[in-house]
């Protein structure tokens, strides 16, 4: 009865907007508390991006005293420290995404393509484990891994050449970051490519088995098509987070001798204003971090809605 | 078949692969416990392969000696629990309206929310409000209020809630239950699996929270485990802010850190496992409508 009633006035005429809330009042309520939060804890501090352009002088005013205009951005564009945390920022992520992006996606066509379920299952298990690690686990591990007396150290002693100050030689930091960061989200990376083999018609397979497809055929012509829009949805997703580096693995692992190649904008803005107390001037440097990660979104959601049709919205 | 021997080559290499990404993975869990059972000499001299040399529990009856780290673990546990409820609480409350197609007001509540994906407020907006003016530094609620709602887990869950067969709400609305009868009667009934998913990342993640005390707790009596094992780590502890008991300061050393570790990331490697299953379940279902 309900049911037809709401097709009627979809044909004919919507109810009026108060009639429909009065109507649906009840899940409606479902949402003071959630939205309240949203607006206090998410979009609050949104509109504290102000005092980028405002001076703070702390104490409980979220948005500052007197208009400033735009001298703080002037101050850290000309601020060499902020372009070498600008320049390791880009280089970090990209390269970071470069190897973590294709070996994700090669590790899942491997993993699909294993056979016995108990070692699919295993593989899988073990894989995703490092991704229930903290980071202050994972920023110990690595420490204790390339340590003087560590492993890895041990190996290259072992193999007669000179052992490695990892953790202190700048030039060592992008490797360590990079390579303990596709330890820990190899695995996990993999969860939603599995998913969306899955939901893939086994007809398709049939069918091309059958023009004569063999294996590598199949994987080319078949799955990748098939997790084409999980592939393209991961990949505006980690354009989008381009500027959002791993902050807290950095702000665990590096110190002052590695800064020339560690230090990003995150942890650049934490110096500054969490221990240096300059909070309109970081704020100003977060808020040129957070836009640029919009445009990147935005951007690649836009080429990815044109050439491939999968589009976060 | 032609294929069959490029076929049969590919499987032996694509095992050989598997053992060793499962090999790397485990390797360095491995190495950390048995160094965390090794005499430090043999740690020290880079003996400790996978297996502890000179086995000793030593280390752990420093660690588990001290009440200290009892207090710590405490609250790590009270904080999970008490942040898990809020966040799943308030994860599910948000995603079941707007899992309603019908609710012509999700036009604007659902971008509202996603938008928070892509944007946010940064480190130092975030950190005002919450420690200077909602005061709440140094107080369990800036460790579990700040982030306990994420977009994307209301995203998963609404797309399960979208998933459930939509005739059995219409059959309890016909019996008369109101939206919260079938939210409470129905829905959450249903939705184990994303519930326990739920349960599971939120959990890790407060568990695994370092960054988020470390800003807002200031008091050392309130700090969750993970900050007083990046103290060890960083041996940091010095004999003075240790106490009467510096013994233990003069021991911190490699099998101290490795045993802390292992005691702090036990309960979770241990809970995961068998939680693997829902979330799996709970991820596919979330991704199909993406």
């Amino acid at each position: 009865m309900a049911r037809k009633k709401n097709e009627k006035s979809k044909s004919a005429k919507q109810p009026s907007l108060l009639n429909h809330i009065k109507r649906e009042w009840r899940l409606y309520t479902f949402l003071i508390i959630p939205i309240t939060y949203f607006i206090i804890f998410k979009y609050t501090p949104m509109a504290g991006n102000v005092i980028a352009f405002r001076k703070y002088r702390g104490g409980p005013n979220l948005f500052g005293t007197e208009w400033v205009g735009f001298s703080y951005f002037k101050m850290f564009f000309k601020d060499a420290t902020f372009w070498r945390a600008f320049q390791n920022n880009i280089t970090l992520s990209i390269t970071y995404l470069l190897f973590r992006f294709p070996l994700t996606l090669l590790f899942a066509l491997l993993l699909n393509e294993l056979r016995g379920k108990r070692v699919k299952k295993f593989v899988q298990t073990v894989s995703y484990l490092p991704h229930f690690i903290s980071m202050v686990i994972l920023a110990g591990m690595i420490k204790e891994m390339v340590s003087l007396n560590g492993p890895i150290n041990s190996l290259i002693a072992s193999l007669g050449f000179e052992k490695i100050g990892f953790i202190s030689q700048p030039q060592w930091f992008p490797i360590l970051y990079i390579v303990s960061g596709i330890w820990q989200g190899l695995g996990w990376g993999t969860i939603l490519y599995l998913a969306a083999m899955t939901g893939i018609n086994t007809e398709l397979y049939e069918a091309a088995k059958i023009d004569g497809a063999n294996r590598f055929r199949l994987a080319w012509h078949v799955t990748i098509p098939g997790i084409l829009p999980t592939i393209m949805t991961l990949l505006i997703l980690d354009i989008g987070g381009l500027m959002g580096s791993n902050f807290e693995k950095i702000l665990l692992l590096y110190n002052p001798l590695t800064y020339e190649t560690a230090d990003v904008i995150s942890t650049y803005v934490y110096r500054m204003g969490i221990t240096g107390g300059n909070f309109s001037y970081a704020t100003a440097v977060g808020l040129f971090e957070g836009v640029i990660g919009l445009i990147l979104v935005t951007t690649a959601n836009q080429i990815s809605k044109k050439t491939a049709k999968a589009s976060l919205w | 078949m032609k294929e069959s021997r490029a076929y049969r080559t590919f499987r032996i290499i694509n095992s050989l692969i598997m053992a060793f990404v499962v090999i790397c993975t485990l390797y360095p869990f491995l190495y950390l416990i048995a160094q965390s059972f090794s005499s430090e000499a043999a740690v020290y001299a880079g003996k400790v392969t996978i297996f502890p040399i000179e086995f000793t529990t030593k280390t752990y009856e420093i660690i588990l000696s001290k009440p200290d780290f009892f207090r710590y673990y405490g609250n790590t546990i009270l904080y999970s629990i008490v942040g898990t409820v809020i966040s799943v609480a308030g994860t599910a409350i948000l995603a079941y309206p707007l899992s309603k197609e019908k609710l012509r007001l999700n036009k604007f509540f659902t971008p509202f929310v996603l938008f928070t994906m892509y944007f946010g407020g940064g480190l130092i907006p975030n950190y005002i409000l919450v420690a200077k003016t909602l005061h709440m530094r140094d107080t369990i609620w800036a460790v579990v209020i700040p982030g306990a709602i994420s977009a994307y887990y209301v995203i998963l869950m609404k797309t399960f809630f979208a998933s459930l067969p939509g005739e059995l709400e219409e059959a309890a609305t016909v019996d008369g239950l109101t939206a919260y009868g079938i939210f409470a009667k129905i829905t959450l009934p249903l939705s184990k699996p994303i519930l326990a998913t739920m349960v599971l990342f939120n959990m890790v993640g407060i568990w695994n929270n370092w960054f988020g005390p470390s800003l807002y707790l200031q008091s050392k009596e309130k700090w969750p485990v993970a900050l007083y094992l990046r103290q060890i780590i960083d041996s940091a502890i010095s004999t003075t802010e240790m106490g009467a008991s510096s013994d233990i300061a003069t021991q911190i050393a490699a099998t101290v850190k490795s045993s802390a570790m292992v005691l702090t990331a036990l309960p979770i490697i241990c809970i995961y496992p068998f939680v693997q299953k829902y979330f799996v379940q709970g991820m596919m279902i979330g991704s199909v409508k993406g």
